[in-house]
This record gives C-alpha cells, sequence and structure tokens, in this order.
C-alpha cells in the first residue's frame, strides 16, 4: 500500500497510527493542538483525538519535559514537540539530569518512553535560534537515545519505532527537508521494517564511504553524484545513540575512505566520535585519514550567511577530494 | 476544561477612553501638556508605519521574518516614553516601539529580520539591550542588572532602574519567574512590563494562566498592576510611577498591559486557522492610535493640519525603512568568524584561514559554488 507523503506528513501518519494503536500516546508541546504545530506536523491530530491525548501546552519547554516524565512515571507515552531546536535549551535540565537518568536511578523499575521531536537544523533563512544542530549534547548524554530521519518512508517508520521504544528518544526531524515528498509503504509491518537502530546503505558505492543523517543526507546523494570520477557509497546512520557501527565498518573496510558530513558544529560533534571508532576499527584498512564536512566552531550566524555556514554541495565534495588526495 | 479567571473583568487603569476622553486615577495623575501629546501620537503613528512597511518588505522576500507590534503600539510607545536615558530596557522581540522610542533606528531592526546580523547595536550606547527571542531569557538578565545598579549605589531620586518586557506566554517560563523571585528577594530596581496581548502564537491566554498576570505579583511580594495597554496616557503613567519606585529603591513592580496583538505572531503565522476575526473587530474599536486622534480632535489639541503633516512624516519614514531595508549588503563570509571570542582562539583562527583558502580556490572557476 504506497502513498506519496512529504516527510512532515508521514511524521504525521506515523503519530496517527501510534496513536491507534495505543491509547496511552499523547502529544504535549507548543501550539500543537488546535494550530496542528508551526510546521502543521501534528495537524489534525487534536480534532480527532481530542485535548486529552493533544496537549496544547504552556509557554515553558521545562515544563513539557517534566511533566511528560510524570506522565511516563503514570503509564502513558508522550511525543513531545520542541517548536525549534534552540528552543530546547531550556528543557536541558529536565532531559539530562532527569529523564535520561531516571531508568538508572530507579535500577530498572521506571521507563521513561518518552519521544522528543525536535525540528532542528538551518537552511530556511530564520532568526536566531531556528537553525541549530544540537545532536552531539544528546549524543553525549548517556540514556538518550537519538535518531534523525531523512526521507518520508524513515519519517513513517521511526516515529513510531520511537514512540514503541521504552527508552527516551531524541527524534530529529530535518525542518529544511519537511516538505520533501516519496512514496510510502504504510501497508508493511512494524516488526518488518528495518529497526530504528541500524545504519542504512543509501547508494552502493565502492570507492570511498560518505556519511550523513538527516538533512545533509539529500546532499550527500547529489555530492556522490557528480562525482563521476568516483563511486561513493552513501550512509545514512539514521541512529547516533547508538550508532551502528557494523554497518558503517563493513563499508569503510570495502572502500578506505570515509568521509562525515554534518551540520553540527566541527569539534566534539558526531564526526570526531565516529572518525575515532573508524579508526580503531579499521586502520589497517583506511586509504586516508576520515574527514569530517561540518559546519565552523562559531554560533549559527545571521541567515544571510548560512550558505557559507553550512556544508553545501561543494564543501562535500572538497571533503570527497581531501579523501582522495592521499 | 473549566473557564479561567485570567479574563476575569479587569480592573484597568484607563486615563484616555476609546472615545478619547480624559479620565482621572487618584493614584496615577498625569501633568502632561498638548505638545506631549502630540509628540505620543507621533510616534504611534510612524511607529506603526515602520511596522506595516516591515510586514510589506518581508511578503516582498526583503526580510525573512518579521514579527508584528500592531496593536501594541501604546504598550511600547508610553511604557518607553516614560523611561529615562540612563534606564535600561530589556527587550523581546517584538519591541519595535520601544527600539523607536530609545533611538534604535528601523534599519537596525530590519537588519536583524532580513538576517544581515543578529542584532549588533550597543546596548549601553541606547540603553536597550539586544532583541531576545529564546522566551523570557531577558528577564532575568535586567534583574542581574538592576542588582548592578544596587551595587553601584546607584539607587536614588537620579538613580537608574532598569524595564523588561515580555509578553503573556513568556509568564509561564522558569526563567520569567525565577526573575520575579530574585528582583523581590533582592527588592532590585526593576520593573517587569508584560505585554499581554492574549495570544501566544495560536494559545489563548487560558492556557497561560488561570489568574490575572498583574496577580502573579503578590505572590512573590511586590505590587501588580493591571493598565489598558491601548493607552498610551494610561502606560506612561504607570510606567513612570513604577519606574519611579524601583529608582528610589522601593522594587519591583509587575505591570500587566492589557491588549491585543491585533495581527499574526509573525509573518509565517496564519490566525485563521484558530481565532475568531470577530475578536478582532471587537479590539480594533479600541485601537490604541484612534483613540488619541479622539483626543485630540475632541479637545482641539491638533488641527487637520497636524495630522496631514504626521501623514506626510510617515510616507517619508515609509520610503526610508524601503530604501535602507533594499540597500542593505550582505555580510562577507568571512563574516562568519567575527567576534566569537575576545581573546584569539586557535580553532576559529583556522577554520578561517582555511575557509579564505576553499572560497579563493573558486576565483577564476566562475561563479562562486558553481561546480
Amino acid at each position: 500500500m504506497g502513498t506519496n507523503l512529504t516527510i512532515g506528513k508521514a511524521i504525521n501518519a506515523g503519530l496517527r497510527a501510534s496513536m491507534e494503536h495505543d491509547p496511552k500516546v499523547l502529544v504535549m508541546g507548543e501550539d500543537v493542538g488546535r494550530l496542528g504545530g508551526v510546521f502543521r506536523v501534528t495537524d489534525g491530530l487534536h480534532k480527532d483525538f481530542g485535548a486529552d491525548r493533544v496537549i496544547d501546552t504552556p509557554l515553558a519547554e521545562s515544563g513539557i519535559v517534566g511533566t511528560a516524565i510524570g506522565m511516563a512515571m503514570r503509564g502513558y507515552r508522550p511525543v513531545v514537540e520542541i517548536q525549534f531546536d534552540g528552543f530546547f535549551f531550556p528543557a536541558a535540565n529536565q532531559t539530562f539530569t532527569q529523564l535520561a537518568k531516571m531508568r538508572r536511578r530507579s535500577a530498572g523499575k521506571l521507563s521513561m518512553p518518552v519521544v522528543m521531536r525536535i525540528p532542528y537544523g538551518g537552511g530556511i533563512g530564520a532568526v536566531e535560534h531556528h537553525s541549530e544542530s544540537p545532536e552531539a549534547y544528546f549524543q553525549h548524554t548517556a540514556g538518550l537515545r537519538v535518531v534523525s530521519v531523512a526521507n518520508p518512508e524513515d519519517a513513517y517508520w521511526m516515529i513510531q519505532q520511537a514512540v514503541r521504544s521504552d527508552d527516551p528518544v531524541i527524534f530529529l526531524e530535518p525542518k529544511r527537508r519537511y516538505y520533501e515528498k516519496a512514496e510510502v509503504d504504510t501497508g508493511v509491518s512494524i516488526d518488518a521494517v528495518t529497526p530504528m537502530g541500524a545504519a542504512r546503505i543509501a547508494r552502493p558505492g565502492t570507492d570511498c564511504t560518505l556519511l550523513a543523517y538527516g538533512p545533509m543526507i539529500k546532499t550527500a546523494l547529489q555530492a556522490a553524484e557528480a562525482d563521476v570520477d568516483h563511486s561513493i557509497e552513501v550512509i545514512d546512520v539514521r541512529s547516533l545513540s547508538p550508532i551502528d557501527y557494523a554497518t558503517i565498518t563493513e563499508s569503510v573496510k570495502r572502500t578506505g575512505r570515509l568521509v562525515v558530513a554534518h551540520e553540527a558544529t566541527l569539534t566534539g560533534g558526531p564526526g570526531a566520535e565516529i572518525a575515532a571508532r573508524v579508526t580503531e576499527e579499521c586502520f589497517y584498512h583506511l586509504e586516508s585519514p576520515v574527514i569530517r564536512v561540518a559546519a565552523f566552531d562559531t554560533p549559527y550566524p545571521q541567515s544571510r550567511l548560512e550558505e557559507h555556514y553550512l556544508p553545501d554541495l561543494d564543501r562535500v565534495l572538497d571533503g570527497v577530494d581531501r579523501a582522495f588526495a592521499y | 476544561m473549566s473557564q479561567t479567571a485570567a479574563h476575569e473583568e479587569p480592573e484597568l487603569i484607563q486615563l484616555l477612553t476609546p472615545e478619547g476622553e480624559l479620565k482621572e486615577h487618584p493614584d496615577y495623575p498625569l501633568d502632561i501638556s498638548a505638545e506631549e501629546i502630540r509628540a505620543l501620537y507621533r510616534d504611534l503613528v510612524l511607529v506603526r508605519r515602520v511596522d506595516s512597511e516591515a510586514v510589506s518588505l518581508q511578503r516582498q522576500g526583503e526580510l525573512g521574518l518579521w514579527a508584528s507590534l500592531l496593536g501594541q503600539e501604546a504598550a511600547q510607545i508610553g511604557s518607553a516614553r516614560a523611561l529615562r536615558p540612563d534606564d535600561m530596557a530589556f527587550p523581546s522581540y517584538r519591541e519595535h516601539g520601544v527600539a523607536w522610542c530609545r533611538g534604535i533606528e528601523p534599519k537596525e531592526l530590519l537588519g536583524m529580520f532580513r538576517g544581515v546580523t543578529n542584532g549588533g547595536w550597543d546596548p549601553h550606547e541606547y540603553g536597550f539591550h539586544l532583541y531576545t527571542i529564546v522566551i523570557g531569557s531577558q528577564a532575568l538578565h535586567a534583574t542581574g542588572y538592576a542588582m548592578g545598579i544596587q551595587r553601584d549605589g546607584a539607587v536614588g531620586e537620579d538613580g537608574s532602574a532598569v524595564i523588561s518586557y515580555f509578553g503573556d506566554g513568556a509568564t509561564s517560563q522558569g526563567d520569567t519567574n525565577e526573575s520575579f523571585n530574585f528582583a523581590a528577594v533582592n527588592n532590585a530596581p526593576v520593573v517587569f512590563f508584560c505585554q499581554n496581548n492574549q495570544w501566544a502564537i495560536s494559545e489563548p491566554l487560558e492556557r497561560q494562566a488561570r489568574v490575572p498576570i498583574y496577580k502573579r505579583a503578590a505572590g512573590f511580594g511586590f505590587p501588580g498592576v493591571r493598565v489598558d495597554g491601548n493607552d498610551v496616557l494610561a502606560c506612561l503613567a504607570v510606567t513612570r510611577a513604577a519606574m519611579d519606585n524601583a529608582r528610589t529603591g522601593q522594587g519591583p513592580t509587575l505591570v500587566e498591559a492589557f491588549t491585543y496583538r491585533m495581527g499574526a505572531h509573525t509573518t509565517n503565522d496564519d490566525p485563521s486557522r484558530y481565532r475568531d476575526a470577530a475578536e478582532l473587530d471587537e479590539w480594533k474599536a479600541k485601537d490604541p492610535i484612534l483613540r488619541v486622534r479622539n483626543h485630540l480632535e475632541l479637545y482641539e489639541l491638533a488641527d487637520e493640519a497636524f495630522f496631514a503633516r504626521i501623514d506626510e512624516e510617515a510616507d517619508k519614514v515609509g520610503e526610508m525603512v524601503r530604501t535602507q531595508c533594499r540597500s542593505m549588503a550582505d555580510p562577507e563570509p568571512l563574516d562568519i568568524f567575527h567576534e566569537v571570542y575576545a581573546e584569539p582562539n586557535v580553532h576559529i583562527d583556522h577554520q578561517r584561514s582555511e575557509f579564505a583558502d576553499y572560497l579563493a580556490s573558486f576565483e577564476g572557476a566562475g561563479a562562486e559554488g558553481g561546480r
């Protein structure tokens, strides 16, 4: 059963399926109800599931995450929306000190099946705090699972997998790709779908592995097409915590090269961690150092500079060139 | 959900009725000349023009976004004209009228919404901090600044005070509530000026508060007042009194300016999805500019020539805003690396130099990025 959906609509359909499947699933956040969220990702849910299950919260991110923790203790599965990446930070305390640690603190007696949906990343010409890529903070925090989707198919299934997870999941939505459309097969069983934690080879190749996730997958695929001199394998890592190193190292051992591209800043970013691990596991197979293509170590700039700040097709190709220069 | 008390008939301080008649209030006597009222009218009209031009410029693609202040002109002009030069204002991101009164040129605000700058004006030069987007953060900054004033011994008749602007939505944030408490326990010289425009994007006041916002102050131990936010004279008088109290060591006040966001939350928003058009009509009758005009006409404090002159000036301001906005150049790519640290930083230096080489590699290869 195929349906043509945008990423935004696919998440919406996945949320709807989750709410139909399990009456304990709730949606909470600022403007998620009547408005359907500022990106309309929760559109129609308030109308169909009511205000008890689709909660327009007061304007307080710490409050949203903190009360979601309490709801989870009472047996609910809250899916909270943080309106923009830069507005996560007021909720940092509840997320890092409470949500991530509750299972460990309770010696496994408490689970935190909370999903935190965050539209993230740049490229939409926005004002400050609306274009950030905070994934490294989450990846660095034990107890959180971190995933990002790059296409409607993953958007539809991974949101449902995230809701069914008994661990807290940070669900990163590439806001500049919300309107990308593709066919989604909604007819299969969720049990037959690739697990949320597995990486996916988005394009096979033999000369160099190009790893990305979320909004950068489209750019990575374009770069692989554009480089007619080399056969580039693109991996969509999908899960940043945990990371599916089996798929990555199998690929790198075949290609001998790895380029990691992300919108997050360079230093201490996801690419640094992946580079270190791949160097350990694939040292004798590497033809070049692992190359990182990332945003600069500066605050996200004013939007008129974001085309220079964000790794684009040319910057990714430049990274690939650097890998082949060895 | 049960009906809440947040909308209960407000004990509203009003000095000017929608029809333009003056009302006296025992606690807020206002000695104001006709000339001063005309000057307020001018502020209101010109600021509304800056705002409507900015909305148009966004529609034309010249701005990425604009957060309109339509309907909130009196709250902003009235409160900001109560400030002294040495006072400090901490705005949210919709305080274009306050910025105007503090001497910030419209182009500075436009630059931020165009995406050529993240602010960039000197807050100390204008007594006006940068716009703050993460809701409620600035209320704590205002309180800390006020605590600094106390430690400088700058409290007294000739002292300084601070005003923090935020909206009804912000009253839900922890930072805002913490700032109330810090201000209270320190008796800090700060005024919290909440423009209750009834809507936090799509969420009505009932989703933020069960009691009128001004009543929050009592629980923290300082006075709260509700003023007609569409009455520029009342906003002026109430803010002046609150600032004078703060200045002279009598501590904080919460002023709730009861007003209405007549436009969308921002140019990205579509209020028809969540609110009734009839509500807007009701508030149009209380328009903050119309009532000053009614007053000036009713009391014969201005003639037709005056209103024509102001309209003409507004046209000129509109023209200036359009020209300034369209001629605003994009920053240079290497500007990304400016002002990240006070001291030289090896990461930044290295990345700047690498990026400069990278950009130079496109020179002579046709258009930049033309691979």
